[in-house]
């Protein structure tokens, strides 16, 4: 069995799952957010159960429209916490509590190797950076999870990506992640588990694990990811895993993706389309308006601090607006006391409370028709940050910080030093 | 189930972000995430879907964002079925929990036009343009899944379960 199938085997309390399988399994956890948690609830009540089934299993997570940009954004908020208030559940993140709800879980230890999660969030899959199955799932869904503790799940097929070779300066696992998904394509992956291995993953923090992880979706995987190790044991504090859960034994794999990392180049999502990647040198002088790094991809403190090394000493572009949002409140608390921030403020850049920013099109940095940004979150599509006529670049923190103080797609490689 | 409609045509990777804009998501009233549904895309689709249509679409339809509220403006602006070459795995799952037939049918694309009157019959899996009077063939809808559909969706579906009128529902 490949990693997932021996997940949704224990989950479900059988010997042996194979793909294509259709199992019904206990979760260990669901989460569910602001945007999602509405109708989450309303459909928990229709079903007409008093109780969720565990209050200490739930993490709720204010992240999308936080603080309220709305009366209708505050009603939603003021309906979800009465909900958490009146089921008692355990672990709820309200504005200034948390942060961007994949960050929140995995900085506090609710996800350990080997659990099975669900997320009504389609980037619930980051969790697979600290070796769990966890997967995105609709409203719906959540609600029958709340309600049960279970739901049933189609057994996936898995791809291997295994990455090898040491990173050049300023290429990071979102670029590996990109050139993934530009070989994978956005279907490439539908319904199946992409493990991510290799020595490149390997020397890889848990942060940058998430990012490989969190994109996962974008290839149409239900899950990533990334079998666990000291790295992983040493970031949860935990004194150990399952083993014999990761043993790749007798795994079977749709596909093995190889990818060396040596020489390879900063990449660049191309609007509409997540899988349309290029490598930057082909994308290299485009102007922007607008760049934006944070989101549960690259808000993270390895995210922050990569930016403000560029950043340092320099100001961003007078026709660009910088919009940094860390990923959480610890991490905004942490690179305030690195200094971060206040580099970013002496190079103009705005930065703003942990929350999902414009990465949804929701609030704090929408873009206007003919406008381009550039951002470090995980979609393009049409429409994403705002308007249906701007256009949406993808691209690394580095990438990001580079192109926000020369106004054009900037290789960071050529600000080094 | 018989369903029949006027198709609307729409390409490969037609994302939830162009289904239902996020800043339609603190939206609570579903008629009124109808009217938005596709408008990025398609402006004016909501006008047409009011007559009752099948969306017939490309690869991967629904990929992106877990939001229910795409399927839920779909089905709400009049859409009566997706058919697809393929479907990207959260939007398949919530479509039919908001009881929104999603049918995977390789060589729809090819098989119709825009405005083309179309039947399906989800327990037999045909799909038939009836202008040209082709007929394609899908794998029909597994058992528990049509009897969710028929229930109008997963809730009032696992209301009855768990109330004990509806067995517990079967493997495909």
């Amino acid at each position: 069995m490949n990693v997932f199938e021996r997940i949704l085997a224990r989950a479900s309390g059988l010997r042996e799952v194979s793909a294509g399988d259709y199992v019904t399994a206990k979760v260990d956890l669901a989460m569910f957010h602001d945007l999602t948690g509405p109708l989450a609830i309303n459909a928990f009540r229709e079903i007409g159960v008093e109780k969720v089934w565990d209050p200490e299993k739930i993490v709720v997570v204010f992240d999308h429209l936080i603080p309220a940009n709305t009366v209708e954004t505050a009603e939603l908020h003021k309906q979800v916490r009465s909900f958490v208030k009146q089921q008692g559940i355990k672990h709820f993140y309200d504005v200034g509590r948390g942060g961007v709800c994949h960050q929140v879980v995995v900085e506090n230890g609710h996800v350990k190797p080997g659990d099975l999660v669900v997320g009504a969030d389609s980037h619930t899959c980051t969790y697979g950076a600290v070796g769990a199955f966890a997967t995105g799932v609709g409203s719906t869904d959540m609600a029958a999870a709340l309600a049960t503790g279970e739901l049933w799940f189609k057994v996936p097929a898995a791809i291997k990506v295994e990455a090898k070779g040491v990173f050049g300066k300023y290429v990071t696992a979102k670029d590996l992640i990109l050139k993934v998904i530009g070989e994978l394509t956005s279907d490439g992956a539908s319904y199946m588990g992409l493990e991510f291995t290799g020595d490149a993953v390997q020397r890889m923090s848990v942060d940058g694990r998430m990012t490989l992880c969190n994109m996962a979706v974008e290839a149409g995987a239900k899950a990533g990811l990334v079998p666990p190790d000291e790295v992983t044991v040493k970031y949860l504090g935990l004194r150990g895993f399952n083993p014999e859960l990761f043993d790749e034994g007798d795994a079977l794999y749709e596909r093995v993706l190889h990818v060396d990392v040596e020489g390879l180049q900063p990449q660049v999502a191309v609007p509409p389309h997540v899988d349309d990647v290029k490598p930057v040198s082909e994308v290299r002088g485009t102007p922007v308006d607008q760049v934006f790094i944070g989101s549960c991809t690259n808000g993270r403190i390895e995210d922050l601090r990569v930016a403000a090394e560029i950043m340092k000493g320099r100001k961003v572009h007078k026709d660009v607006r910088a919009i940094i949002i860390p990923a959480s409140n610890k991490v905004f608390l942490q690179a305030l006391n690195e200094g971060l921030v206040e580099t970013f403020l002496e190079a103009g850049a705005v930065v703003a409370n942990p929350n999902c920013g414009p990465c949804l099109g929701g609030h704090m940095g929408l873009l206007a028709s003919g406008e381009t940004c550039l951002s470090t979150s995980n979609r393009n599509f049409i429409g994403r940050m705002g308007s249906s006529k701007a256009r949406i670049y993808l691209a690394s923190p580095a990438t990001a910080a580079a192109t926000a103080l020369k106004g054009r797609i900037t290789d960071p490689r050529e600000l080094e030093g | 189930m018989i369903l029949e409609g006027e198709c609307v045509k729409l390409g490969n990777d037609v994302d939830t972000d162009v289904i239902l804009p996020g800043k339609y998501l603190t939206v609570t009233d579903f008629h009124e995430l109808g009217r938005h549904a596709l408008e990025g895309l398609t402006p004016g689709f909501a006008e047409v879907a009011g007559r009752g249509v099948i969306v017939a679409a490309g690869l991967n339809f629904g990929c992106g964002s877990s939001r229910e509220h795409a399927a839920i403006a779909l089905k709400y602006s009049g859409v009566r079925a997706v058919v697809a070459e393929s479907f990207a795995r959260i939007f398949y799952r919530n479509a039919f929990n908001v009881g929104l037939p999603a049918v995977e049918c390789r060589g729809i694309h090819r098989l119709v036009e825009n405005g083309d009157r179309l039947t399906l019959d989800l327990n037999r899996g045909l799909v038939k343009n009836l202008r040209t009077s082709v007929e394609l063939r899908f794998n029909p809808i597994p058992s528990f899944m049509l009897a969710m559909l028929e229930e109008g969706g997963l809730i009032p579906y696992l209301k009855r379960r768990l109330t004990g009128e509806h067995p517990h529902p079967e493997r495909p």
